[in-house]
């Protein structure tokens, strides 16, 4: 049963998005880390570049597929966890305390089409 | 349309145990249960076990079955003794791949190929039609045995203490046919064989037997592993999966296991492509490339250089053992050298890399 933390949002691609004014984490859920098995790396795209709601950003490897990330708002890129360049596992051992991606939003209202957290619990049974 | 899959022997066993499921080769199989990187880890460090009951079993018998066997297998099968076994191909006329496949030797009138899943009908059927004329019987058994692989270096210890099989005798590639003792009913077939790069053993036997020896060690704690970590601890030591980098497009002088193809023997199929690949070269040679960044590169992906397609990925990971991003990749023979400086178009971006040799980590075989 995959966990899912309280306080993010979330998107029907199982990225989550954690709100700290008008800056955001973005990482990716239980669910996704355990439907990808062990991550050996993270595609992220450089600071300052823009991301675009629905739009792909960069991608996430496991040992055998590589899995598109995207982008759950629309922002720009402050700062990436470079820490996932060595340590790419981290998504996996601890997928809510690992972000990938700092961004400033440039439309919070885009945080109305994602899910809370029981509209996701619901939806990953769902699947 | 989807595709009726087939069953192992093993199937409820992997289902109980909660293994992820994939379709491979027409069977649905266990593509890992705890984690690719535990099972290759314990596979390269201790041991684990594969049901790997998908591949196919073709035993050619009669009068004529060495000469039979010989026309249609590329290694030189005259005067090996009864138990041992060669790994070679069966080719088109062109030189193109039919198979990869395992031929043991039980008499100069009883030869037993192991073949690969995706290719049981098709081989069944080559076989079978270059067969005429030869005093041979063919026969598929695919449908009769399970098979498991026991691998790693704890593999032979692991076998005495669980199963009561004393192996340390048996010889890099040989089998024995042996009854167990707990179960007296009948035989298998047991070789020092594998598709790891470690020691290792293969067991054949009925559905019934196999299952009472995958029971035995479950319950003894051995691992059991899954196609996923199969796959990445066989790339490592540069084998060869058909249809990646052996098919009917590549020849095994172009895949670089011309060594297995014994052109100094008497006629077989595909002799005389292979002697001209041999002597007047192949126009795209298989490749390792080592990438700088983990970026993973994977089959299907293109080899560029110099700002155009030179060669295509036939497998790649970023390896569990040394942590390197490296792929297998055909390529124009004129980008084959080591040390060549090539790149790997992964999504948007070209990655650059080196072109190396094809064994990213060292077998540890016990010969």
């Amino acid at each position: 049963m995959a966990k899912v933390e309280e306080g993010l949002y979330y998107s029907t691609t199982h990225e989550w998005v954690k709100v700290e004014g008008e800056e955001a984490l973005v990482g990716i859920s239980d669910y996704a880390q355990h439907a990808l098995g062990n991550i050996v790396y993270v595609d992220m795209p450089d600071e300052d570049d823009e991301i675009a709601r629905d739009e792909e950003f960069g991608a996430v490897e496991s040992v055998k597929a590589a899995s598109d990330l995207v982008a759950p708002v629309s922002g720009t890129v402050l700062q990436t966890n470079t820490v996932l360049d060595d340590t790419p596992g981290l998504l996996n051992s601890d997928p809510y305390g690992s972000w990938i991606l700092r961004v400033r939003l440039s439309d919070k209202s885009e945080l109305d089409a994602l899910m809370d957290a029981a509209a996701y619990s619901r939806f990953c049974e769902s699947l | 349309m989807e595709e009726t899959l087939k069953t192992t022997c093993l199937h409820d066993s992997h289902v109980a145990l909660g293994a992820q499921m994939s379709p491979f080769g027409g069977f649905d199989m266990p593509i890992q249960y705890r984690g690719i990187i535990d099972e290759h880890n314990a596979v390269r460090h201790s041991c684990g076990m594969f049901d790997v009951s998908h591949m196919g079993e073709i035993v050619i018998t009669g009068p004529q079955a060495e000469e039979f066997t010989g026309m249609i297998f590329t290694n030189d099968i005259r005067n090996i003794p009864s138990g041992k076994i060669l790994y070679g191909m069966m080719l088109y006329p062109d030189g193109g791949t039919v198979d990869d496949l395992l031929v043991y030797k039980f008499s100069a009138e009883k030869w037993f190929l192991v073949v690969n899943a995706s290719n049981i009908d098709k081989d069944y059927e080559w076989i079978s039609r270059h067969a005429d004329g030869y005093d041979v019987n063919v026969e598929n058994y695919s449908d009769f045995f399970g098979e498991i692989a026991l691998q790693g270096p704890d593999s032979e210890k692991t076998a005495r203490e669980v199963l009561g099989f004393a192996l340390e005798d048996l010889q890099f590639y040989t089998f024995t046919q042996l009854v167990p003792d707990f179960d007296r009913n009948e035989r298998i077939i047991v070789s020092r064989t594998g598709y790891t790069g470690e020691d290792g053993f293969e067991f054949y036997g009925s559905y019934a037997i196999i299952r009472e020896i995958w029971q035995k060690l479950l319950d003894a704690g051995v691992m059991p592993c899954g196609l996923g970590c199969r796959d990445t601890l066989r790339f490592e030591v540069g084998l060869p999966l058909y249809g990646h980098e052996l098919s009917e497009e590549i020849s095994p002088v172009m895949a670089g296991l011309g060594a297995f193809v014994k052109t100094d023997k008497p006629d077989f199929i595909g002799k005389d492509a292979i002697l001209a690949q041999k002597s007047g070269g192949v126009s795209r040679k298989l490749v390792g490339i080592e990438l700088a960044d983990k970026a993973v590169p994977r089959a299907g992906y293109p080899v560029e250089a110099d700002g155009t397609q030179v060669g295509t990925v036939t497998t790649g990971y970023n390896s569990i053992s040394t942590g390197k991003s490296v792929c297998m990749a055909l390529v124009d023979k004129e980008y084959s050298a080591q040390g060549t400086e090539v790149g790997v178009r992964i999504r948007k971006k070209v990655f650059p890399g080196t072109v190396c040799r094809k064994r990213f980590y060292d077998k540890n075989y016990r010969k």
